[in-house]
C-alpha cells in the first residue's frame, strides 16, 4: 500500500517534471516574443511619432477638435496619445502571440478574435478621426455664414451642425466595431428623432416671438433699406 | 500647346481664320443681353476712331448665356458705325465668341483665362479687357487703355475712375493700402474689370501656376495686376471718369472679400522674396488724375454695420483666437464695447488685424476660405469709423485719411513680416 502510494506520487511528479520541461521552452519562445515584441512596438512608436510630427498631425487634431477633447481628459497630445496607443496594440499583440505559443486551447481562439477586431478598431478610429475633422469644419461653416447673413444665433446653428454630425459618426463607429449594434441603431433613431422633435417643438413653439421679431426685423429694415442708397465694396 | 486643349476646336478654327491681329479686345459675358450690343458698339467705335488701320478682333468668352449674349456680340457689324460716325477701318474687325468651361468655380478667371489662351494664338501688340456692365464707356476708354501699351510700350494699363467717397471701401481701406505698402506701387485699382495688357505680359501670365491653386482664379484680375509689378514690368495707369454700373447693387462682401483680400493673401507666399524686400512705395505714371472723389449725400446704414462687427465679435471668438494674436483680438473685444457715438476701430488695429489675418491664411491655421469669410465682420466696423469719419469730410480730407492709412499700412510692414518669419 505505502509503495504503491509513493510510486503514484513519484510518476505524478514525474509527469509534472515532463510536462514543465515540455512547457519551459514554450515559455521562454512566449517570453523572447514578448521582449522582441516590445523591441519592435516601441521602434513602430518612436516611427510614428516622428511622421506625425512632420505631417503636423497635431495641428490637424486642432482643427478636428480632438485636441480639446483630449485636453479636458487631461491626456496628452493626439501624436502622443495615438503613437502609445499603437506602441500597446503592436506589444500586446506580440504577447498574444507568444501565449497562442503555450497552446492552451481556449486562449488561442480568444487571441484569434484579438487579431481579427484589430482592422475593424483602425477603420473606427479612422471613421472617428475624419467625423470630428468634418464636424468641426461644417459647423464653423454654418458659425460663418450664419454670422455673415446676420442671422439670429448663429451659434445655436453651428452646434446643431456640429451635434448631428457627431451622433452619425458616433453610430457608426459603434456599428463597425460590433457593439450593441442593434442597441446603437435604437438609440439613434430615438436620439435623432427627438432632436428633431425638439427642434421643430422649438422652432414651431418656444422660437414663435423670436421668430416674429426676426421677420419683423426683416421686413421693417427691408422698407427703410429700400431708401437707402447701397455700398459697393468694389 | 498646353493652353490650346481647353479651347474648342471650333474656336481654334475661327482663331486661325483670324490669323495674328495688332489688337484684341476680350470681352467676358454672361447673360449680358441688355447691354452687350451697345457696348460692343461703343468699341467699335473706340476702334474705328483710334486704331483704324490696325487688325483687330474682340474675342468674346461667354459662360453659358441664355438669352443670345453671344450672338449679340458676333452679330454686331462695324458697318453699323459708319454711316453715322464717318469713320473708317482700312482692316475687317473680326468678333468671335467661345463658351468658357462653365464648371470653373471663378467664372471671370475662366473667362480671363479663355481671352489669354486666344491672344498667346493671335499674338497681338496690346489687348484690353472691357465689361460687360460698364454703364458708361465711352469709345476714348480703348484709347486710354490700348495706347499707352500700342504706342508707349507699357505692359499694363489699370485705370482710375471718380468715384463716390463711400464707393469702392475694401478698395480704399484694404486693397489699395495693402497693395502699395507691400509691392511698393502707388496703384489705385489693381483690381478692376477694366484693364490692358501687353501681349507678352499675358503670355507670361498664362503660364503661371495661379489656376490651380486654392482661389481656383478668383480675384485673377488682382493676381494679373500682383504678377506685372513682381515682375517689374511697365505699368502705368488712365483715369477713366466716373466708375458705375448698369445694374447699380450691392456686391456681397463675402465674394468681393475672396477676389480682393484672397487673391492678395494667396499672391503673398510666391511673391515673398519680391515684396520682403520692398521699403515705401513709388507712385506709378498716371495719364490724368490718379483720382477724383465725388461728395453728393448717400443714405447708408451705419448702424447696421456696427451691429454685424458686434455679432462677428460675439459669435466669431473662437474663430479669432485661431486667427488673431490675444492683444489684437483683446483691443477689438475692447472697442466693441463702446457705444455707437464712441465706436472707432483705429487705422493702426485695422492694419494689424489684416496682417495677422494674412499671415494666418499663409500658415493655413483653418480652412482658408473659413478665414477670408472671418475678416467680413471685421471689416463691416472698419466702413462704420470710416463713413462716420468721414461724413462731413471734403475731398481733400477723404484723401489725406486714405493716404494716413497707406502710411499705417507701410510703416507696419515690419509686423507683417516678423509674423511671417515666426511660421512653425
Amino acid at each position: 500500500m505505502r509503495e504503491m502510494i509513493v510510486s503514484e506520487l513519484s510518476q505524478a511528479l514525474h509527469e509534472m517534471a515532463r510536462g514543465f520541461a515540455h512547457l519551459l521552452p514554450r515559455i521562454i519562445v512566449m517570453l523572447i516574443l514578448a521582449a522582441l515584441g516590445w523591441v519592435i512596438a516601441y521602434v513602430v512608436k518612436v516611427v510614428l511619432r516622428s511622421i506625425l510630427r512632420l505631417v503636423k498631425f497635431d495641428k490637424l487634431s486642432e482643427n478636428a477638435g480632438a485636441s480639446q477633447l483630449l485636453a479636458k481628459a487631461a491626456l496628452p497630445s493626439p501624436t502622443e496619445v495615438l503613437s502609445r496607443f499603437v506602441f500597446w496594440i503592436a506589444w500586446l499583440g506580440f504577447i498574444l502571440l507568444g501565449v497562442s505559443v503555450l497552446g492552451i486551447m481556449g486562449l488561442q481562439e480568444q487571441v484569434a478574435r484579438f487579431f481579427l477586431f484589430l482592422p475593424r478598431l483602425f477603420v473606427a478610429m479612422f471613421i472617428m478621426f475624419f467625423g470630428l475633422l468634418a464636424a468641426s469644419f461644417f459647423s464653423r461653416a454654418a458659425l460663418l455664414a450664419g454670422v455673415n447673413a446676420n442671422m439670429p444665433s448663429p451659434r445655436v446653428l453651428s452646434l446643431a451642425v456640429r451635434t448631428i454630425i457627431i451622433v452619425f459618426v458616433l453610430s457608426i463607429v459603434f456599428e463597425e466595431l460590433g457593439l450593441a449594434e442593434q442597441t446603437m441603431l435604437v438609440a439613434f433613431g430615438i436620439a435623432f428623432g427627438a432632436l428633431m422633435l425638439g427642434l421643430a417643438i422649438a422652432f414651431g413653439m418656444g422660437g414663435r416671438d423670436l421668430a416674429r421679431r426676426f421677420l419683423e426685423k426683416k421686413i421693417v429694415r427691408g422698407k427703410k433699406e429700400e431708401n437707402e442708397d447701397e455700398l459697393s465694396p468694389l | 500647346m498646353a493652353e490650346e486643349s481647353y479651347l474648342t476646336d471650333d474656336f481654334l478654327r475661327q482663331l486661325m481664320n483670324v490669323g495674328e491681329v495688332d489688337i484684341l479686345i476680350g470681352l467676358p459675358t454672361h447673360n449680358n443681353a441688355k447691354t452687350v450690343g451697345s457696348i460692343v458698339h461703343t468699341i467699335q467705335s473706340g476702334i474705328l476712331r483710334g486704331f483704324p488701320r490696325e487688325r483687330a478682333v474682340i474675342i468674346n468668352a461667354d459662360g453659358g448665356s441664355r438669352d443670345g449674349t453671344p450672338e449679340l456680340v458676333t452679330g454686331v457689324s462695324i458697318d453699323d458705325m459708319r454711316p453715322a460716325s464717318n469713320l473708317h477701318t482700312l482692316r475687317t474687325l473680326h468678333s468671335i465668341s467661345t463658351k468658357y468651361a462653365s464648371n470653373a468655380r471663378s467664372a471671370s478667371g475662366a473667362a480671363f483665362r479663355t481671352i489669354l489662351a486666344a491672344a498667346e494664338l493671335l499674338r497681338p501688340k496690346a489687348c484690353v479687357v472691357m465689361s460687360p456692365e460698364s454703364a458708361n464707356i465711352q469709345p476714348e476708354w480703348l484709347s486710354m487703355l490700348l495706347g499707352p501699351i500700342y504706342r508707349d510700350g507699357f505692359d499694363l494699363v489699370t485705370p482710375t475712375y471718380r468715384r463716390h467717397k463711400f464707393e469702392g471701401l475694401l478698395i480704399t481701406n484694404l486693397l489699395y493700402p495693402m497693395t502699395r505698402a507691400l509691392y511698393g506701387l502707388r496703384i489705385r485699382e489693381a483690381y478692376s474689370p477694366e484693364f490692358g495688357f501687353s501681349g507678352r505680359l499675358g503670355s507670361q501670365f498664362l503660364g503661371q501656376n495661379v489656376w490651380n491653386d486654392e482661389t481656383e482664379g478668383a480675384g485673377v484680375e488682382l493676381r494679373f495686376t500682383l504678377a506685372a509689378i513682381a515682375g517689374k514690368y511697365r505699368i502705368c495707369q488712365s483715369f477713366l471718369g466716373d466708375k458705375d454700373r448698369i445694374e447699380r447693387h450691392a456686391v456681397d462682401l463675402v465674394p468681393a472679400l475672396r477676389q480682393t483680400a484672397g487673391a492678395l493673401f494667396s499672391a503673398l507666399e510666391p511673391d515673398f522674396p519680391v515684396w520682403s524686400i520692398v521699403t515705401g512705395s513709388q507712385p506709378a505714371s498716371t495719364t490724368g488724375p490718379d483720382h477724383e472723389v465725388l461728395l453728393e449725400p448717400l443714405r447708408v446704414s451705419r448702424k447696421r454695420l456696427r451691429e454685424m462687427f458686434l455679432a462677428g465679435i460675439g459669435e466669431l471668438e473662437s474663430v479669432f483666437q485661431s486667427i488673431l494674436s490675444p492683444s489684437t483680438l483683446a483691443e477689438l473685444q475692447s472697442i466693441a464695447h463702446l457705444d455707437e457715438e464712441g465706436f472707432r476701430y483705429p487705422a493702426e488695429l485695422w492694419v494689424r488685424t489684416v496682417y495677422e489675418f494674412a499671415a494666418s491664411y499663409q500658415k493655413s491655421v483653418i480652412s482658408r476660405d473659413h478665414i477670408i469669410q472671418a475678416l467680413a465682420p471685421l471689416f463691416r466696423g472698419r466702413m462704420f469709423t470710416f463713413l462716420t469719419e468721414n461724413r462731413n469730410a471734403s475731398a481733400g480730407e477723404v484723401e489725406k485719411n486714405i493716404e494716413d492709412l497707406c502710411l499705417e499700412f507701410e510703416s507696419l510692414k515690419p509686423y507683417l513680416l516678423q509674423l511671417w518669419k515666426s511660421r512653425e
